[in-house]
């Protein structure tokens, strides 16, 4: 682990992980580079998250769909908790909330696989201020 | 297969529900159907948009038109003119009030998001056991600025600049604190983050540790360099332990980094943050409280002044901050103050996040710009009221603070204004309450709360409260007097004027704010002997219409207690001896035949 010694080097190592980030979102393979995030506070977790999050990977291994699953903090969403937001390359990230096994099904097999959208997909209600 | 290249969405809110939206939804398949698109295009049902005001709403992706006020007869119009003529329906879209101008493209659609993220900007977008996410995100470059190429002075009036005032409830300027405990010559200060979030019903701070530790541990690191402490103490509830785990996380992350530790970025600057851990008392959360706690010693308050930053920790000068306002520092130094401080109210800058809950459809953590009004907040991200029930009040501050009633729904939300308004902003806590609610118990609600939380250091919030707690428990019981609210009115102003801290000053609020809100529910209650919203259930007694009931003696097998008699096909009779107000029969009866008075 190298150490951050001065702001150059911060500000050096932010542009390197942006664009690791950025290819990771903006690939050309959009099946093998879908990423997904699931809400994970504790409001998440005990509306049953990780094992939403823990069935998800199990299901795209199954589908053999490629895809990045991390966990992030609340989206704030909590009347339709679990929630999870998929991001496909080249489109806008989508949130699903009220998510259970069969969702998880639909998501992949419909969402991921044929750009189909599903009912009651949740609109992003807020603007969050953009990195410099 | 369909290979869908554009979709309409159709909002399947509460609120655009109630005004016919699965009826536009169906129309509008209908006619892509008819129009042979449906191969290309999908229409589908949303969540809510938060925009019900001005709803229903159709939005077409991916050219991303917001049509409003949308009818079940538009639906053609929408299909024919956007999908097939690539024309805009102009007369649904919708009109800036302020500019009296139309809002046809996307790059204006945010104009229905009410909500602005600054202290949740990274919740939900980083995944927060991982540092390179938040440092692709503009993490530590705040800091690294702050060390490099700003003095403590400097940023310290950036800060003040801002605006930014203390988002724990009191309101206090941050800037003004920092400078205070900079100024105090000392060998040792310590810079300390209140995360002993206790107000029932609020969870950001919790939100935001859990979702953007780093932050916490950025501003703390700043706020070291700008106080002279270099030693940070987190002060947070041991009943969080996946925020602990974070923060503990990022802590470590952060120290491997060099970002925490000996000569951060090259400078002679060190700082080292630990974490201490609360039990859970409410009354922790007030800062005099806090530093005992974190002593080893009672927490329990004392008096100010000595304020924490000259005698605090230990007794060294201490800087105490609650985890939202910390939220706020980085990116304040690195958009500057006079941004921070374009958004906002006049005395209140920035935004704040809310802990909306209670009778709304969309219960949620939400950040608006202070200056929304509540009507904003609760009808619109909110999505209106549950049930289609009627708004009755909104507690805001928690035990803290008071209610505030429909005739404050157009108020802009900042902390004066709460204050005039007889409540407060405190944490964030925001309780929606209907027409089922009954004021006089929800006082008691939260007297339950402080009698149960007071330290019981100063007799005012010991002894007092308990009275306030006991008149209370009589009215609602139905033995209340006319003396007994004017005891309660007098009592409520002596424990405000001689308690000893923050938590005894606030804690007849809820009291005096439903006395001078809903005075005619206490007058009921003591008069009447009545419970105008039947909640308080020795007020209250159940009853059998005789000509609704069809004797079906659902109602009597389902009765816990037996209080309901009568032959089949013969109407029942409630014995209101028996009775213990459960409501099982009224929720079970299929004629609507038991009714409360």
């Amino acid at each position: 682990m190298n150490k951050v010694k001065t702001l150059d080097d911060l500000r050096k190592m932010r542009e390197t992980l942006r664009t690791t980030l950025d290819i990771r979102e903006k690939s050309n393979h959009p099946e093998q580079m879908v990423q997904i995030r699931v809400s994970m506070a504790t409001c998440g977790i005990a509306a049953g998250a990780k094992e939403i999050m823990n069935y998800f990977i199990e299901a795209l291994d199954r589908e053999k769909v490629d895809a990045l699953v991390t966990q992030t903090g609340c989206m704030g969403y909590c009347y339709a908790e679990p929630t999870i937001e998929v991001a496909v390359p080249g489109k806008e990230p989508i949130v699903f909330g009220h998510v259970n096994k069969e969702k998880v099904d639909e998501i992949i097999n419909r969402y991921i696989r044929q750009g189909e959208l599903l009912d009651d997909i949740i609109p992003v209600t807020y603007t969050a201020i953009k990195p410099e | 297969m369909a290979q869908y290249s554009s979709y309409i969405l159709v909002c399947g809110g509460t609120g655009c529900r109630a005004s016919q939206s699965e009826l536009i939804l169906e129309n509008l398949k209908e006619a892509v159907e008819q129009h042979g698109l449906q191969d290309t295009v999908q229409v589908i049902r949303t969540g809510c948009f938060g925009f019900c005001e001005k709803g229903p709403v159709v939005k077409m992706v991916p050219d991303n038109t917001f049509y409003v006020q949308v009818k079940p007869s538009d639906a053609e119009e929408i299909v024919l003119e956007h999908l097939i003529k690539g024309r805009k329906v102009e007369r649904l879209l919708y009109v800036d009030p302020e500019t009296n101008e139309q809002v046809p493209d996307s790059k204006h659609i945010d104009f229905y998001k009410k909500q602005l993220r600054i202290a949740l900007r990274n919740c939900g977008f980083i995944n927060p056991e991982n540092i390179d996410e938040y440092i692709a995100r503009d993490g530590y470059v705040a800091l690294g600025k702050a060390l490099t190429e700003m003095t403590p002075e400097s940023v310290i009036k950036e800060i003040m600049d801002s605006g930014l005032r203390g988002r724990g409830g009191g309101g206090f300027p941050t800037g003004l604190k920092w400078q205070i405990t900079r100024k105090v010559q000392a060998p040792q200060k310590y810079v300390v983050c209140n995360a002993d979030e206790g107000d029932p019903g609020a969870f950001m701070d919790r939100s935001i540790l859990e979702g953007d530790p780093h932050s916490i541990v950025e501003a703390m690191a700043i706020n070291g360099y700008c106080t002279g402490a270099n030693k940070g103490l987190v002060y947070i509830r041991a009943e969080y332990p996946l925020a602990v785990e974070r923060l503990r996380i990022a802590i470590r992350q952060a120290k491997e980094y060099g970002l925490l530790g000996e000569n951060i970025f090259g400078t002679d600057f060190s700082f080292d943050i630990n974490i201490r851990y609360g039990a859970g008392a409410f009354v922790c959360g007030e800062e005099t409280a806090l530093i005992h706690s974190m002593e080893g010693l009672r927490g329990e308050a004392t008096v100010k002044p000595p304020f924490p930053s000259e005698h605090g920790y230990k007794g060294c000068p201490t800087n105490v901050n609650n985890v939202e306002t910390y939220a706020n520092v980085p990116v304040i130094l690195l958009r500057g103050a006079k941004w921070f401080s374009s958004i906002g109210t006049e005395k209140s800058k920035g935004t704040k996040v809310f802990a909306l809950a209670g009778k709304v459809n969309n219960v949620g953590l939400i950040e608006v710009p202070m200056g929304t009004t509540l009507r904003e907040v609760i009808f619109g991200i909110g999505g209106g009221i549950k049930d289609g029930k009627k708004f009755k009040a909104v507690q805001t501050g928690g035990p803290s603070g008071g209610c505030l009633t429909a005739k404050h729904l157009d108020l802009p939300i900042d902390y004066d204004n709460l204050l005039a308004a007889g409540s407060m902003m405190g944490s964030g806590g925001m309780i929606v309450m209907d027409e089922d609610d009954c004021m006089v118990a929800m006082a008691k609600f939260y007297l339950d709360f402080t009698v149960e939380e007071s330290c019981g250091k100063c007799a005012p919030c010991r002894i007092g409260n308990k009275r306030l707690h006991e008149i209370l428990q009589k009215i609602t019981s139905g033995n209340g007097t006319i003396e007994d609210l004017n005891m309660l009115r007098n009592l409520a102003g002596v424990i405000k004027d001689t308690a000893l801290c923050g938590l005894g000053q606030t804690s007849p609020n809820p009291v005096l704010s439903t006395m001078d809100n809903f005075y005619d529910e206490y007058l009921a209650h003591v008069e009447e002997q009545r419970c105008p919203s039947h909640q308080c259930r020795e007020l209250t007694q159940y009853f059998i219409n005789p000509e609704k009931c069809k004797g079906c003696t659902l109602c009597a097998r389902i009765c816990p207690v037996n209080a309901i008699t009568g032959d089949r096909k013969v109407p029942h009779v409630i014995d209101p001896q028996t009775c213990i107000r459960c409501g099982s029969c009224i929720e079970k009866c299929k004629f609507g035949a038991i009714y409360v008075h």
